[in-house]
């Protein structure tokens, strides 16, 4: 579906007159990100961040497989293999430092991308299935980046694969057996290896197919906007291509500066020294933390420090970590305000602020060393992380006046209160500007 | 209803997080966490001024050779450097011939052409450099069951690598009058103390380690003349392991600083191009 003005593909040349007619491909990515695709006009930088996280699945995918074109996934060699790519693969440090940095980078954009949807709620109807969609892509992109962590079979590798496998452990009855089953054995080596390998090459390619329906969901309400006004008219929106492309690509080429900067001046900053020792099960590292991004779910997993009643601690804190992400995908149905964006929702955007607190301080305290204060700090946090999404959320709407919403986004972008009319004529309906 | 069932989920775990707080905080308020010596003596490593350090480092590649002197004529007799083969000596600045000579100066495992044993033959340039123990029970065995780390990455392998060695091998000090900001170990935790065989050194997480100093003033004759103090000697092998860790790190700068000048480039190109592009809207 697309809206009735939206432009159509006109093949001029007689090859593309010929494609059109047997496989209409050039026609579906006009109609997908080229100029038969009418988007709001009233996008803020924070709309960048979907078409970033598509470029760095891309990265992902182009380093990866040349990496895998050198690496072994075998307990004996995996580590050497991997300083054989550092050494002497031509340019195999910055495929690698590319890669590992490109996989930082990905959580980045992404988390950006999955808070701008919580403050515009992206979640409401009628684009539930874009964000459902999207809470599968980011649990996909986990387990793939947890199964990328271990392929270097450096001590964190080794120790974070044992303790994250460990968690299935917590479950009763069944938990010993599946965590077995899962690593092929009782403590991670060569068949756990493999199996990640394997998986850590396929996952990304599900990925791909789940952000092609993300995008096919997105195509048919359309994108959402800053003001959460649905598009009206035509003169609410502008052809995708030329002009996000064009802002797109400012925002690629600013992306792509902060993140050679990490590859090329400080590619190690983000890991952990650990991981250059190579693994060894009979020496437990200081303090075993995953990688970064994993942060503020790390610490609502060890915010859990005491048995409830008949819950053990650490079954407590299992059932927590993945509770606090897969609430994520009832949220279209727990916020019931009309309203969609935070700017016009004076209280949630307070509560949202405080969320954002809350998150900066479950990362700080998930990459902190397991005593106190952190622990307290953590179960503070968490505490306010699931007040957010299943109390106040659901409740908040039921006392807040929102304010007034703008008839349509070209009176929110032109101050213009007759509503609708467009002062200023759009280039874009029917010529193209000179630069395009 | 979907409401009300969110509700109860979200005040169970918050119930539940309520009493793990209190739990938590009762214990920390009733209980004094213990002060160990390793918290309040344990240091950071001090600054050795590496020439590779910062966002311009580069090796200083006489530095370098002098700090393979020291690893060969002392870090060798027990540390590996597997990750490194002989001929990547020839970046540091030795001419070929030079190379093939270093290579055999060092004895590798190797097949005996006679009688097919294994034996020690002479290297040569595409060899690894060979470990001082033929596995990790024997390097045990030698080291009062401490196996000596393999020195190839050690410089990535802990926070501030290259600063890290530096002040560890000159760090070593006597426990019983070691003082720091005018507190003295020995008055703060008379308990503390370095068991036989071990070594005390603030640089080191736990405080004591089983390496004994292995550098003291002259213990090298440097072929370049330098005075081959004790701090020399440190910095020299420290910028040494910090070229082993990652001895693409000159050509990682040197790379980076075209390619972030292009992007940098590009992007002022592609906003001009998005203000062009977005002159007559509104928005």
């Amino acid at each position: 579906m697309s809206f009735p003005w939206a432009k159509q593909y006109e093949p001029k040349l007689p090859l593309m007159k010929f494609l059109d007619e047997k496989l209409p491909l050039p026609r579906f990515v006009y109609n997908a990100v080229g100029a038969g695709y009418p988007v709001p006009r009233n996008l803020n930088y924070f709309w960048n961040f979907g078409v970033l996280a598509g470029f760095c699945l891309v990265i992902q995918i182009v380093t990866g497989v040349i990496l895998a074109m050198h690496y072994a996934p075998n307990a004996l060699v995996a580590f050497d293999s991997t300083e054989h790519i550092m050494r002497d693969v031509n340019w195999g440090w910055m495929l690698r430092y590319g890669h590992a940095n490109g996989a930082s980078f990905f959580f980045v954009v992404v988390y950006v991308h999955i808070f701008r949807g919580l403050f515009f709620s992206s979640y409401k109807a009628p684009r539930e299935m874009i964000w459902l969609l999207g809470v599968v892509i980011f649990l996909l992109m986990m387990a793939t980046a947890f199964m990328g962590y271990v392929l270097p079979w450096g001590q964190m590798s080794f120790w974070g694969a044992k303790v994250i496998t460990g968690l299935f452990g917590a479950i009763p009855l069944v938990g010993e057996p599946l965590q077995i089953w899962l690593l092929g054995g009782y403590a991670p080596d060569n068949a756990a290896l493999n199996r990640f390998f394997s998986l850590h090459f396929l996952l990304p390619f599900v990925i791909l197919g789940v952000v092609i329906l993300h995008i096919w969901a997105l195509h048919i309400p359309g994108s959402s906007n800053p003001t959460g006004v649905e598009v009206k008219s035509e003169s609410d929106t502008v052809p995708f291509h030329p002009y996000y492309t064009a802002k797109d690509g400012f925002g690629l080429g600013v992306f792509l500066v902060i993140y050679t900067l990490f590859v090329f001046f400080m590619p190690n900053s983000l890991g952990h020294p650990d991981n250059y020792i190579p693994a060894n099960p009979l020496s437990t590292p200081a303090h075993i933390v995953p990688e970064w991004y994993f942060w503020p779910f790390y610490a609502i997993l060890r915010a859990f420090t005491q048995d409830f009643l008949f819950i053990p601690a650490k079954l407590m804190g299992v059932i927590a970590m993945f509770a606090s992400i897969l609430v994520w995908f009832f949220l279209p149905w727990l916020d019931r305000s009309p309203v969609r964006s935070g700017l016009y929702r004076p209280v949630f955007r307070k509560f949202f602020y405080a969320l954002l607190v809350a998150m900066a301080v479950l990362f700080w305290c998930g990459g902190a060393p397991a005593e106190e204060p952190y622990v307290m700090l953590s179960q503070i946090a968490a505490m306010y992380y699931f007040a957010h999404f299943l109390i106040i959320l659901p409740l908040v709407s039921s006392f807040e006046t929102p304010k007034p919403l703008p008839g349509s986004i070209t009176e929110a972008v032109l101050g213009d209160k007759t509503g609708g009319h467009d002062a200023v004529p759009l280039a874009t309906t029917n010529d193209a500007p000179a630069s395009a | 209803m979907a409401r009300l069932i969110s509700i109860i989920v979200g005040l169970g775990f918050v119930v539940v997080l309520l009493y793990t707080f209190a739990v938590g905080a009762y214990t920390a308020a009733t209980e004094k966490a213990e002060v160990t010596a390793e918290h309040e003596f344990h240091l950071t490593p001090r600054d050795a001024h590496l020439q590779s350090a910062g966002w311009t480092g580069t090796f200083d590649y006489q530095q370098v050779q002098r700090g393979y002197q020291v690893y060969k004529e002392v870090c060798s007799a027990c540390h590996s450097l597997r990750h490194v083969a002989i001929r990547n000596l020839g970046e540091l600045g030795y001419s070929e011939a030079e190379v093939k000579a270093e290579a055999s100066s060092w004895m590798v495992p190797g097949i005996d052409p006679n009688t097919g044993e294994s034996t020690l033959i002479e290297g040569s340039p595409t060899d690894y450099f060979p470990s001082p123990y033929p596995n990790a029970v024997a390097a045990a065995a030698a080291n009062n069951n401490a196996v000596p780390p393999d020195l190839s990455l050690i410089t990535k392998a802990r926070h501030d690598g290259g600063n890290y060695v530096y002040s560890l091998l000159t760090g070593y000090a006597d426990p019983e009058t070691y003082t720091h900001d005018g507190k003295s170990l020995k008055e703060e935790f008379p308990d503390f103390t370095t068991p036989t065989g071990l070594n005390f050194n603030p640089y080191f997480p736990n405080l004591n380690l089983a390496m004994a100093a292995p550098l003291s003033d002259g213990q090298v004759t440097y072929a370049d003349g330098t005075e081959a103090s004790l701090d020399q000697m440190a910095k020299d092998v420290a910028a040494f392991l910090v070229w082993t860790a990652e001895p693409t790190l000159q050509k990682r700068h040197a790379t980076g600083f075209p390619v972030v000048l292009f992007l940098i480039f590009a992007s002022v190109l592609a906003f001009l191009a998005y203000r062009n592009v977005w002159r007559n809207v509104k928005h």
